[in-house]
């Protein structure tokens, strides 16, 4: 008992609850809990009549805490936060409780029993809120300047478009050269667009841009500061340090194209080369197509090269999409170049998906051969008396052994990430298992990172082409933009805090966070810990960590989740 | 009924459990859900307090790799488990009680096999051991 004025709502979802849960039952089960002083069913408690009920109830029972039993709260904790806000109430002191996803649909045939579960759910919930405090959102004001790291098709784009906005944009090129790889590539699929010239007219406009700085042999070296107004330091060519200020931070390092081992698929022996080094010759536009002075009558093509290997091989599991498209599309190329010169394409799986599809039909209609192998018995490469010989097993011809013998044998390299790790270890980026960089939703926060203010973009999240790295790139663009444009952001404010009387400065809070988020600070007699709630992401890396118990993550203090674990527990009436 | 305390994270697993409710996929009705930012934040003093409070055991449905915040969370989360069963030895009860796995925003169907076994291996634990003839 707490003496708190808790409203708990009971949402039969039309039915989707309500025909599996007894909501009458939890109403009046919870409605003679101590600390509840309201208690409704709802048909449905996200319909404006049932938001209107509740924030009368809210203002005429002067409630501070409010519950709604209804579906995940990924859905509506939106909805309920901002109406509580309607009613006066602070938003962080109401609780959704799921008692859809996680009661009512997970237990269909046993009504006693999802009941019993959905008065221990509202329980805890009502448990929780008895311990929220009002919480303020943090209000940060945010700089409109952005360093772009990553010259290439994808930072580029970036570049122009944050400049287009009117936002100052410090772009950072590692290489002595804006590019990236797209600038040494000649046609490119789909539409045959030159890659050097698609490049340097983007560079031309960067060029003529006031607001966009360029450095060139330049590295991002620190990163501090918040969200808003970071402080970057860059360490240019000429070895000299420049301290920046800026609101964010897309990160547009790209990728690299994998590097096969010697003797992989006879890499090393003349004649095998591997995709960009092929789109390098045929980049020259020399004719006819010739390696090395010799003429090149017929190739073979090896695809999945450092890409989709078993994971006990590697970490690169993954499809490297675009290398698939890029094939069939240079098969047209050559084909163009010499309709005669034969082509061979040892694949695993075709992957030329959407409308590149339509590249496949054009280089099989133009004679090319496709023989499909096994990861499990790929072919073999090898050279005789100077001739290349590939010896594959083909699928289709329920593995027969077919032999090539290839003028020029191009294995079909896919993406790898960069060795970025000074970069990483600088803007605290998490990488996934593949070694690119990892976003916060694959699906719905696709260029955003848990560092809020950092942005990935192009291929350093993954491989992609360059419609979908430029793609990417805008994605980066928007977000940056929709942040720093405002002058402000509101941060959630749900984050570690101190117990001033717990704790004892032991540093293990320290030590466990991530962030860089925890300092010592005076507090009378004694050195407290002190979380800067700009740095911190909530995470609770700390709260395990303290041996006293002094730090929590707002929401989740000791108090709620061990109340919370309480209600549970209790019996249902 | 055998009671199961699973905490679950906002962001990843709390989400591959809704997806089981989602898809109508039933599961023991003694499991109980708290959701919290990430499993390497869960104090294990939380995870003994469960058992002692009626819980017949408890279950962090871990980020695993896919976690946004932490490289390191498996083994984060992993001394975590290791620390609640010292304590959960420490007063005597069986640390078995406690188990984890990795669960992602779509592993609805491991979710409800894991909670199935668990339940059963609790059951198991629950029966006292056989009197010396």
């Amino acid at each position: 008992m707490t003496g708190r004025r808790i409203g708990v709502v009971v949402c039969q979802c039309g039915g989707n609850i309500s025909d599996y849960v007894d909501t009458e039952k939890v109403r009046e089960t919870i409605e003679k809990d101590a600390d509840v002083v309201s208690a409704q069913v709802q048909m449905f408690a996200c319909s404006d009549a049932a938001q209107q009920d509740a924030i009368r109830e809210i203002r005429e029972k002067k409630l501070d805490g409010v519950v709604v039993c209804s579906c995940s709260p990924k859905l509506h904790t939106a909805t309920f936060r901002a109406m509580a806000e309607r009613a006066g109430l602070n938003p962080y002191q109401y609780t959704q409780v799921n008692i859809r996803e996680q009661d009512s649909w997970a237990h269909t045939h046993d009504r006693g029993g999802a009941t019993q579960k959905a008065i221990h759910l509202a329980r805890a919930g009502v448990a929780r809120t008895a311990l929220s405090e009002p919480l303020e959102k943090i209000r940060v004001e945010t700089l409109p300047a952005v360093v772009v790291v990553g010259g290439g098709v994808a930072g580029l784009r970036a570049a122009l478009e944050l400049s287009e906005m009117g936002i100052s944009v410090h772009l950072v090129e590692r290489a002595e050269e804006l590019g990236g790889h797209v600038a040494r590539w000649g046609n490119l699929f789909p539409n045959d667009k030159v890659g050097r010239e698609l490049v340097h007219g983007l560079i031309s406009a960067v060029r003529a841009r006031e607001n966009i700085a360029v450095y060139l042999g330049a590295e991002l070296l620190e990163k501090s500061g918040r969200l808003g107004a970071f402080q970057v330091k860059l360490r240019t060519r000429s070895k000299e340090t420049v301290e920046l200020t800026v609101g964010s931070i897309v990160v547009a390092t790209g990728f690299e194209p994998y590097a096969p081992q010697a003797g992989e698929f006879g890499y090393g022996l003349p004649g095998v080369v591997t995709l960009p080094e092929f789109k390098e010759l045929l980049a020259t536009g020399a004719r006819p197509l010739a390696y090395q002075g010799r003429p090149v009558r017929s190739i073979a093509y090896v695809y999945c090269v450092g890409s989709r290997e078993s994971p006990d091989r590697s970490g690169r599991t993954y499809c490297s999409r675009y290398c698939c498209s890029a094939t069939s599309h240079i098969a047209t190329v050559v084909n163009g170049l010499d309709p005669s010169v034969r082509q061979y394409h040892l694949f695993r799986d075709i992957r030329t998906y959407g409308r590149y599809e339509a590249l496949y039909e054009k280089a099989l209609r133009g004679g090319s051969v496709y023989l499909r192998y096994s990861e499990e018995d790929p072919p073999s490469v090898t050279s005789s008396d100077g001739q290349l010989v590939v010896k594959v097993k083909d699928r289709l011809l329920a593995g027969e052994e077919v032999e090539l013998r290839p003028d020029l044998v191009v294995l079909v390299t896919g993406m790898t990430p960069r060795e970025n790790s000074e970069l990483t270890q600088a803007l605290k980026l998490p990488v996934g298992k593949d070694g690119f960089f990892r976003e916060v939703h694959v699906k719905l926060r696709p260029v955003e990172t848990v560092m809020d203010g950092i942005f990935i973009v192009g291929a350093a999240q993954g491989p992609k082409n360059v419609a979908e790295s430029v793609a990417s790139a805008l994605a980066g663009v928007s977000k940056a933009g929709a942040l720093l444009m405002k002058g402000y952001v509101n941060l959630d404010p749900l984050v570690a805090a101190v117990d001033p009387n717990l704790c004892l400065w032991c540093e293990e809070c320290l030590k466990a966070c991530p962030y860089g988020a925890v300092r010592p600070v005076e507090a009378g007699d004694k050195q407290i810990a002190e979380v800067s709630s700009l740095l911190c992401k909530g995470e609770g890396a700390c709260v395990p960590a303290c041996p006293k118990q002094a730090i929590s993550v707002r929401g989740y203090t000791n108090e709620q989740v061990t109340a919370m674990i309480d209600a549970l527990a209790q019996e249902a009436a | 009924m055998t009671r199961i305390l699973v905490f679950s994270t906002n962001a990843i697993s709390d989400m591959g459990i809704d997806l089981a409710g989602s898809s109508h996929v039933d599961y023991p009705v003694g499991v109980e859900t708290i959701a919290v930012p990430c499993s390497s934040g869960i104090n294990p003093a939380w995870i003994v307090h469960a058992v002692k409070s009626g819980f017949d055991g408890v279950f962090v449905a871990a980020d695993g790799p896919e976690c946004s915040y932490l490289n390191d969370c498996v083994a984060r989360t992993g001394k975590v488990i290791e620390r609640a069963q010292a304590l959960l030895k420490e007063d005597g009860l069986d640390p078995a009680r406690v188990k984890t796995a990795a669960i992602c925003s779509v592993c609805s169907e491991p979710f409800v096999n894991h909670m199935k076994q668990f339940s059963r291996a609790l059951e198991a634990l629950a029966i006292p051991p056989a009197a010396p003839a």
